[in-house]
């Protein structure tokens, strides 16, 4: 596991932080030297709200090393709200009822686990709204 | 008298604990996980359907959660009511039994999550079920001696439950988190506290152990009991209060005999315990117990409403706490989730599929 990335990477993780471009105001998720859609110096700093929709998804039922433990799991292309794409795993939600369009919000959830031994990595998923009891 | 009680005449009970500086809570936050297994799923695989369940149901964490991602979830929620940008934020402290690791603090994980690094304190509690209280004790004497202007306070936990044991109809999971600040931002006022702990071995698990261990019927008179109604009643003596001066209280709840019997033994009616026992919804969230109790309290309760809540941890000790919410309560508290909307959200599973999840199959 790569410790130091993923130390580096702890801000977006933890708290989707990106950037809203101050020559053309869009928002970057995640970070980058140059905007993406103007071409200029991106920045500054800013977190995504976490609130989004699903724009597309899949089920993995045949995961990668490292991510045995919780498959089959869904991962989907959320649209956030101020407007990136990113990929992610959706969580607290049955296959069957996950939609396009779904409105879904970020939570901080286990990504992975180095063995029994090693890190635990926490980063962003996304789930289904909470609804009001 | 027992011998015991000769001691501790010998002693009259210190006054109340009061700060230099009156404190609060300015933002509260719960957090239950989905999934749900009913009492009758484990007395069905251990005893063929024999033993009366404790609870109906116990809630039961998804394979992507711990105590880290729960505390962050809860505490996120409090800072949406406490509305205070979170770099303010002078101590992050996590209470709980079930860390994910033995070193490596969860707070800096949960400090980190909700922007409140570097510039705090920041370390994990350890006192069995009141692991969270003692840290809100702690933050009210931080905020209150004016070393720092807010302290979040955390009492969450994943409880283990060795299979087939009486405990594991009750393990739950969930908790709540807290934002200990000053009085006058507050939305309910911390108006006095209290702590009782002695040397009693009713439940322990010992370094590298995977389930805990408990003394059977020991858990009750001089665990449970002993210290509930001994911080309880210093408590309301030291504060000059009766039961009647209350509209909630709150006690860990264990399972729902426990709470019922101390508040009877301490005056308060079913009543007033109603709106906080989640036990029976949840099960028992050992540190978070309490303190999720006092969550849904705070979900109802109305301006000038008066709250009496006393955890219990083994090992053990209580701690007691006299809260009174103020008129910020009704309008900051739609801010964030309800407890009971977390209660609601529900996905029953059967026992494999809790074996699964609480890792007690090894491949």
């Amino acid at each position: 596991m790569e410790i130091a990335r993923h130390w580096r990477l702890r801000r977006q993780r933890y708290a989707l932080e990106g950037e809203q471009c101050g020559h053309c105001s869009r928002y970057i998720f995640p970070p980058r030297d140059i905007c993406p859609h103007c071409g200029q110096e991106a920045g500054p700093v800013r977190s995504m709200s976490g609130k989004g929709e699903v724009y597309s998804f899949t089920v993995v039922h045949e995961p990668p090393t490292g991510y045995e433990a919780q498959a089959p799991y869904a991962v989907a292309i959320v649209k956030l709200e101020e407007g990136p794409l990113v990929t992610a795993q959706l969580t607290d939600v049955d296959a069957a009822d996950i939609q396009i369009g779904m409105p879904v919000e970020m939570v901080t959830r286990k990504l992975r686990t180095d063995g029994a031994e090693g890190l635990i990595q926490y980063g962003y998923k996304f789930r289904p709204l909470l609804a009001a009891a | 008298m027992t011998e015991s009680a000769k001691t501790e005449s010998l002693h009259s009970p210190p006054p109340v604990m009061r700060p230099a500086k009156k404190t609060g809570i300015v933002g509260y936050g719960a957090y239950v996980p989905r999934y749900r297994l009913p009492g009758k799923e484990i007395s069905r695989v251990w005893t063929e359907g024999n033993t009366p369940p404790t609870v109906p149901e116990k809630s039961v964490p998804g394979l992507d959660e711990d105590t880290v991602t729960m505390a962050i979830e809860a505490a996120r929620n409090a800072l949406a009511r406490a509305d205070i940008p979170p770099s303010e934020i002078g101590a992050v402290w996590v209470g709980s039994e079930s860390h994910p690791y033995a070193v490596k603090p969860s707070s800096t994980i949960v400090g980190e999550a909700i922007g409140a690094a570097p510039n705090l304190l920041a370390a994990d509690w350890e006192f069995a079920c009141k692991a969270g209280s003692e840290a809100m004790q702690a933050a009210v004497g931080m905020v209150g001696s004016g070393m720092i202007r807010y302290a979040l306070a955390v009492g969450m936990d994943t409880a283990q439950g060795r299979p087939g044991d009486a405990l594991e109809y009750t393990a739950g999971a969930g908790g709540a988190a807290y934002l200990i600040g000053p009085a006058e931002d507050a939305l309910a006022t911390i108006e006095a506290s209290y702590s009782f702990v002695t040397d009693t071995p009713d439940f322990w698990r010992r370094d590298r152990a995977r389930y805990p261990s408990h003394g059977q019927r020991f858990t009750g008179e001089p665990a449970y009991f002993r210290h509930v109604t001994g911080a309880g009643r210093a408590l309301l003596e030291g504060t000059g209060t009766t039961a009647k001066d209350y509209r909630f209280a709150v006690f860990h709840q264990p399972n729902p005999k426990f709470p019922q019997r101390a508040a009877e033994l301490l005056g308060f009616s079913k009543d007033q315990i109603q709106a906080g026992l989640l036990c029976p919804q949840i099960g028992n969230t050992y540190a978070g117990s309490a303190l999720i109790g006092l969550s849904a309290v705070l979900d109802r309760a109305e301006p000038g409403d008066r709250i009496f809540v006393v955890s219990f941890g083994s090992g053990a000790g209580s701690d007691a706490f006299q809260i009174v919410a103020t008129d910020k309560l009704p309008e900051r508290r739609t801010r964030a989730p309800r407890t009971a909307d977390y209660v609601a959200r529900r996905k029953e599973i059967d026992y494999g599929v809790y074996a699964r999840y609480r890792g007690k199959l090894s491949t």
